[in-house]
């Protein structure tokens, strides 16, 4: 297949050793600039940002569950678009960064649904309420559980990666749904406090604004960084045999491949 | 210009479309009637299940009366779910998928006819029989046109969704779990829909729109469905 | 002054092709063509790749490297509909259904052939007294029998024939080596496999050989 349409430096990456190479360079740097902004904002939001006036200190539990639910989103879509690559061009790296989304994206919907639950509790009296983010949010959770159940019960990894990527894709309708139920229906749920397509309609003070904005921005650089490092291992297992993964166990020099495999 | 000579030394009595979807419709038809004893069981499954319900609640009809609805639709919906998930195994074991891709229709219309037969000799029967479970859980008579309804659209759409998740599981490990995890997600908008019209016909309220997004979303699936599932099927020949 | 008309192209033309599984190669390269009324005979013993690479040319598995051609243009994913028959491990057909049932679906699928009827195709290959059995009481041979009958009645230009000889005595050998002649002076192509016990009919075949 003809990939002359691809810049350079994309052909150059989608070749696992290369990858291995560049993810293993680039993932202590994003983890530890992950973990400073991390700092920076819980600092920022659990001892900076004044009280909710209708809250009290009971609301500073956004400062990990708006951002998680941010990510949730994000990392299916994420998911959704390397499946899609796997599906369509069959490459080997879309294949096993779509599966390597998958339980990181499970986890922090988790986080989401528990620090959800945790400040439901103290807001609305109740751990739990059917409405229709919570409820769209929990079936994000099964969305990701079935993708990765699908995944596992293959015996051939890439054509199970294929599977799961095109379920990961008939689910993606489930995206919008989460976003937009609050705009849909009355929900218990608040609506939209922060509005990326307009600041000005934000309802957020900017003193609780920027610290949320740098776990935002924490959480991603963590997803990055947690990638790299688990694509790294999915690429190791899934080539084993080949000549760049035993030159790396071996500790000799590998002979260096231009061409992507 | 030459035109290709695949097909023009063996001139052919060539299939048409509508007889290939005939022939697929009847062949469906004549397996499930060879079978058609198991198509009594998920009958037989709901009845039972219906009937528990006044056991385990009690038999107070008021009770009865306002969970009805919801309790028919989340029947339907796990006596569907056996049926569904051995939609594509028996052909992937025999053979028979091999031979649809090579054939001269297309594999997504293929899929198409295979769940409307499904729909017809597993879901229609557990409709017909509504009426029936109805009056065991003392489901009030004015509710149980819309509740057909409602089923009337919302099992095809799961029958649609569920072939795309069969055709993905055909190719993997017998795993039972596996197909009510995926189905789960995909399922509970479609609950919703169809039993918030059955609530609002039961309480009075306008309940045409729940139904209309239900028609919408059927429509979209009949496009686009087999169109994965043909996609789905090729994977899991794959091997 | 008018030009020659240009030589036609094979019906089935491979260049280069290839076939890897989790990184081992499998088969390949592999360079070959079928002409109407030519056949191949690709040999190699049991784990050769002979199965991966009929199922790789009917469309079934995607080629690591290489080009397949049908009729000189590039295959695309509906290039063999209609045009191709695949006779594999597997009957194709449904067990819980006869012969004569199976067949008969079969034909209001993909049609058949001119003058071909599923009862003329069950008595050339010697069914007959079978015909209204479900196929799961049937032996292996017959069941290969019934899926001989199906290359008879389905049209079909190429022949894709994976071990066709398996689970058949003598006769039923014969029938499989006459069946091919009569598909090739129709002007159609076969490929076939086998791992070689059995004496190929044709002795004009072209024969590949997989493995080492």
């Amino acid at each position: 297949m003809s990939r002359s349409y691809l810049p350079h430096w994309m052909h150059w990456l989608g070749s696992p050793p290369n990858f291995y190479r560049f993810a293993g360079a680039w993932r202590p740097w994003l983890m530890a600039a992950a973990l400073i902004a991390g700092a920076i904002g819980l600092y920022g939001g659990l001892v900076l940002a004044p009280p909710d006036y209708q809250q009290g200190d009971a609301y500073r539990i956004i400062f990990i569950h708006v951002p998680s639910a941010w990510m949730s989103l994000f990392i299916y879509a994420t998911m959704a678009v390397a499946g899609l690559i796997a599906l369509v061009w069959r490459v080997k790296l879309a294949e096993v960064i779509a599966m390597e989304c998958a339980p990181t994206g499970a986890a922090f919907t988790f986080i989401t649904l528990v620090t959800g639950s945790l400040w439901g509790k103290p807001m609305w009296g109740t751990w739990w309420t059917w409405d229709a983010r919570l409820t769209s949010e929990l079936v994000l959770l099964f969305l990701y559980l079935g993708v990765i159940g699908l995944y596992n019960a293959f015996e051939d990894r890439r054509r199970g990666a294929r599977a799961a990527s095109l379920l990961a894709l008939v689910g993606i309708v489930n995206l919008p749904i989460v976003h937009y139920s609050v705009q849909w229906w009355n929900t218990l749920h608040q609506g939209t406090t922060v509005d990326f397509l307009d600041p000005a309609r934000s309802s957020i003070a900017p003193s609780m604004l920027w610290p949320l904005l740098v776990m935002a921005l924490a959480t991603h650089l963590y997803f990055f960084a947690s990638l790299l490092g688990r694509t790294r291992t999915g690429l190791l297992s899934l080539e084993s045999g080949k000549q760049w993964v035993r030159a790396l166990v071996d500790g000799q020099p590998e002979r260096t491949t231009g061409a992507p495999t | 210009m030459n035109e290709g000579r695949i097909g023009r030394s063996m001139p052919a009595a060539k299939a048409g479309m509508a007889g290939a979807c005939i022939a697929l419709l009847r062949r469906d038809f004549v397996l499930a009637w060879r079978r058609r004893g198991e198509l009594f069981l998920p009958l037989l499954y709901a009845v039972i299940v219906a009937a528990l319900f006044p056991f385990a609640l009690g038999p107070d009809p008021e009770l009865l009366a306002r969970i009805a609805g919801g309790v028919l639709l989340v029947i339907v919906v796990l006596a569907m779910l056996p049926a569904l998930e051995s939609m594509f195994r028996a052909d992937l074991e025999d053979g028979t998928l091999e031979q649809w891709l090579l054939a001269p229709q297309p594999l997504a219309l293929l899929a198409l006819i295979r769940v409307i037969a499904h729909w017809l000799t597993t879901v229609l029967p557990l409709i017909v029989v509504m009426p029936l479970l109805g009056v065991l859980l003392n489901l009030p008579v004015k509710v149980l046109p819309v509740l057909i309804v409602a089923l009337l659209l919302a099992t095809p759409l799961l029958a649609l969704l569920g072939s795309v998740l069969s055709a993905l599981a055909a190719g993997a490990r017998r795993s039972g779990i596996l197909m009510a995890l995926m189905l789960l997600p995909l399922a509970v908008p479609v609950v919703i829909f169809a039993a918030g019209a059955v609530a609002a016909a039961q309480s009075g309220m306008p309940y045409i729109a729940p139904l209309m997004w239900l028609a919408a979303a059927l429509v979209l699936a009949i496009v686009l469905a087999p169109l994965a599932c043909a996609a789905a099927l090729r994977i899991a020949v794959e091997s | 002054m008018t030009t020659p008309p240009a030589p036609a192209a094979p019906l089935l033309s491979a260049h280069r092709l290839a076939f890897s599984r989790n990184d081992e190669p499998v088969f390949g390269p592999l360079d070959f063509s079928l002409g109407p009324g030519e056949t191949v005979l690709v040999e190699g013993d049991n784990g050769s790749g002979k199965t991966t690479l009929l199922r790789v040319l009917a469309g079934m598995l995607p080629s690591a490297e290489g080009e397949i051609r049908f009729d000189g243009k590039p295959a695309s994913r509906d290039s063999r509909n209609g045009h191709v028959l695949w006779l594999g491990h597997r009957t194709g057909m449904n067990e819980s259904l006869s012969a004569h049932e199976n067949l008969g679906f079969l034909a209001g699928l993909y049609g058949t052939r001119p003058g071909m009827t599923a009862i003329a195709a069950m008595e050339r290959v010697g069914i007959a007294a079978w015909i209204d059995e479900p196929l799961r009481t049937l032996s292996a041979g017959q069941k290969k029998r019934v899926g001989l009958a199906r290359l008879l009645l389905i049209p079909g230009d190429i022949w894709l024939l994976d071990e066709p000889y398996a689970n058949l005595d003598r006769h039923g050998i014969d029938l499989v080596n006459a069946l091919i002649a009569e598909h090739c002076a129709r002007g159609g192509a076969t490929l076939v496999t086998s791992h070689g016990a059995v004496r190929f009919a044709d002795p004009r075949a072209r024969h590949i050989r997989l493995g080492t």
